[in-house]
């Protein structure tokens, strides 16, 4: 069974209480905005932290990807909100 | 010499910059991020992203040294609790011509505020706390860049 880890960061991680998960891979052609919408299903928490797509930011693999971009054969999702280092 | 760490260690900026100075280019330029102590801010902590974090930064660092002639760059930046007054991020840069060390200085702040895994929050003094938002400010200084 392919597997995806997901990782989250600061308040999606918060509001999802874990700061990853590994799941059952969606398959190759999955975007990650209908994973999100899928997550968005598993709880009070997952409903929270993705409420609004619109302020997620993905990486795949370690690389900044837009939402619609297909999850491939990644095993390392991270969604977060934009960053405010610096 | 390229210098570049993230961690919970402060750092002694003014050793960095003499690093800098030695290698011989004539002109250094740095940057260095201070926690503000503004509406009553007692503490911040920094999260990040550890195995995209130092990929992100050394791809910066390699974008700046194929635009600009530099000589030096060292990159620090801090995660975990800081209060108002301490150092969170340098940025330092040596070339021959302050042009360049002044330009890719702006340009690797500006690109590490943007586009490095890390993340703010803010602990008040009367107890509420807040994620740092990312400001469209930010944006548009990167944009400058091209």
């Amino acid at each position: 069974m392919e597997t995806l880890n997901i990782l989250y960061f600061a308040w999606v991680r918060e509001a999802i209480g874990k700061d990853g998960e590994q799941i059952e891979h969606p398959g190759a052609e999955t975007r990650i905005i209908d994973l999100i919408a899928m997550l968005k299903e598993k709880g009070a928490g997952y409903a929270e932290a993705f409420a609004n797509p619109e302020k997620l930011r993905a990486a795949i693999d370690h690389a900044f990807v837009p939402l619609d971009c297909v999850l491939g054969h990644a095993s390392e999702l991270a969604l977060f909100p934009p960053v405010t280092g610096g | 010499m390229i210098e570049f760490r993230v961690g919970a260690d402060d750092f002694d900026a003014a050793d960095l910059i003499a690093r800098l100075e030695a290698l011989g280019g004539g002109a250094v330029a740095s940057f260095t991020g201070i926690v503000r102590g503004d509406d009553g801010l007692v503490s911040m902590r920094l999260d990040h992203y550890p195995a995209m974090t130092s990929a992100q930064i050394s791809t910066l660092i390699d974008k700046a040294m194929e635009r600009w002639p530099l000589l030096g760059v060292a990159v620090i930046h801090r995660v975990g609790l800081l209060s108002p007054g301490d150092r969170i991020v340098f940025v330092g840069t040596a070339s021959r011509h302050r042009a360049a060390a002044l330009e890719a200085c702006g340009y690797l702040i500006d690109w590490l505020k943007t586009s490095a895994p890390f993340w703010k929050k803010e602990v008040f003094a009367d107890g509420t706390a807040r994620w740092v938002q990312a400001r469209a400010e930010d944006d548009a200084a990167r944009d400058r860049w091209g």
